[in-house]
């Protein structure tokens, strides 16, 4: 039954990647919305603040709290369900997956995590505790919570400015710029790895699920190899082209996207520095990462 | 063909080269998907890619490549990056590219010799990077339950491994044969 959800999610998202371009290929759109005019260096440490704080963090409620945030940022942002549903379910997916393998596989993990034992039912091996259930739910929430900032860092800013922020916050301007011709050359690669796909289609060597498993792997090696051999071309071109016009020469570089911070951009960083905080004050207020409902009981 | 001073640090070419590698790795791992006739297995042709340009262009190019490319396709897929795994994959490629001064790709000579030991040493960084980097990372980060990750973790393990010798082999001898041998130029 997983399997079958699976291919169907792999055979639209391949639709849904064929027909994406430079701009979208994060579901970039330009809205007028505050989230959109806000720096892409603003947005860029806002969701490091607070998907990290989250993934250290095994408070419920504070997990619960920066899911709605999430939540609200989104509604703000003016994001269509339809633009991220896709998304979602894999999410979800992923989720379930992972749930049940902990459940199968560690039936007494939150039990040891928490110090306490509430059976609720089952025996042996396969006792659920409350505290299992308990442990899990955070487990689905730390798995959500930070989808709808995702979605937000990805969709209202322009993959530009992605290298122009990572530089700002100081990674090296050349690993920025990497990241740079990363995002330039995927929409590049994608559409080689078409042609080269339709052409050796044409020549007979069939990829589909009609074909036996020797006959699709022969076929991914054909698509493969003129694929890899065009890309090692490319980044000679490229770097002799760079090369040329003295790239890395200077400490410094400037970037063409990047922009003066606002107002709204202090008021995020203001948010982020607020929930690092509120997060850091839990850990300590909690003398841990677990919010632990089952002490006094 | 590199013979540059490496005063500056990071090359113009690693920089190309990480840039090109880490959006073909997105590419492939985002479309080519062999299945391995076990649900929901597929042979990673990305992590095959990863050892080549890893090969070619040393541990730090590898270690971006496959850090940059993994961050993107989590990102895009599932919203947010996981963190644990996108770093055993940037040491996996880190791994990898130790062997660049060993294998001495671009000079067109790759022995069986050789290519048996890229492969051990292959799936070592794999056993390293999936069996005790990823899990690890796992239970210290988000607090997983030991037993789901490490089995998680073998898993990646054999796969990851079975697809760098088949895909990856294939891809190195295939970029050995396009290059000129060394010493291929006779005095008449």
């Amino acid at each position: 039954m997983l399997t079958s959800v699976c291919e169907d999610f792999i055979d639209t998202k391949v639709i849904y990647f064929g027909i994406m371009t430079m701009n979208n290929l994060f579901g970039y759109k330009e809205r007028d919305t505050w989230l959109n005019h806000t720096t892409g260096t603003a947005k860029l440490v806002g969701f490091l603040a607070i998907s990290t704080m989250g993934m250290i963090s095994y408070d419920t409620r504070f997990l619960l709290a920066l899911g709605i945030l999430a939540i609200v940022l989104m509604k703000m942002a003016q994001i269509k369900y339809h633009e991220y549903a896709l998304m979602l379910k894999l999410v979800l997916v992923f989720a379930v997956i992972n749930l049940v393998m902990v459940t199968v596989l560690a039936p007494q993990y939150g039990a040891q995590l928490y110090g306490t034992h509430h059976a609720l039912f089952g025996s042996g091996y396969w006792t659920i505790t409350e505290e299992q259930v308990f442990y899990e739910f955070n487990l689905l929430l730390k798995y959500l919570f930070s989808l709808p900032l995702a979605i937000i860092l990805l969709f209202t800013t322009n993959p530009s400015e992605f290298a122009a922020g990572l530089n700002k916050i100081g990674v090296p301007y050349k690993i920025a710029y990497s990241f740079a011709i990363t995002l330039r050359y995927i929409p590049d690669v994608q559409s080689d790895y078409h042609t080269i796909s339709l052409a050796q289609q044409a020549r007979g060597y069939e990829i589909s699920k009609k074909a036996s498993l020797l006959a699709r792997s022969k076929g991914a090696v054909q698509i493969i190899i003129p694929l890899i051999f065009t890309s090692l071309d490319r980044i000679e071109t490229i770097s002799q082209a760079m090369e040329l016009r003295r790239f890395g020469r200077g400490k410094k570089r400037s970037w063409y996207q990047e922009q003066a911070f606002s107002k709204r951009d202090i008021i995020v960083f203001i948010g982020s520095i607020v929930v690092i905080v509120t997060g850091v004050g839990l850990l300590i207020s909690n003398n841990g990462r677990l919010y632990n409902p089952f002490q006094d009981r | 063909m590199n013979t540059k001073k490496k005063s500056e640090g990071f090359s113009v070419r690693s920089v190309v080269a990480t840039g090109i590698g880490a959006a073909v790795f997105f590419v492939l791992m985002k479309f080519i998907a062999i299945p391995t006739g076990v649900p929901n297995t597929t042979i990673n042709v990305a992590e095959g890619w990863l050892a080549l340009i890893a090969g070619l262009f040393g541990p730090v190019v590898g270690l971006l490549v496959g850090f940059i490319g993994h961050t993107l396709n989590d990102a895009v897929t599932y919203g947010s990056p996981w963190w644990s795994w996108v770093i055993a994959d940037g040491i996996f490629g880190f791994l990898l590219g130790l062997g660049k001064k060993h294998l001495a790709l671009e000079y067109g000579n790759l022995s069986t010799k050789k290519l048996i030991q890229f492969n051990i040493w292959q799936v070592i960084s794999n056993v390293i990077a999936w069996f005790i980097i990823a899990p690890i990372g796992d239970i210290l980060i988000y607090k997983e339950a030991a037993q789901k990750v490490f089995l998680q973790g073998a898993v990646t393990a054999v796969v990851n491994s079975l697809s760098v010798a088949i895909i990856g082999s294939l891809l190195l001898v295939a970029y050995v044969k396009s290059r000129p041998k060394k010493n291929s130029l006779r005095n008449e």
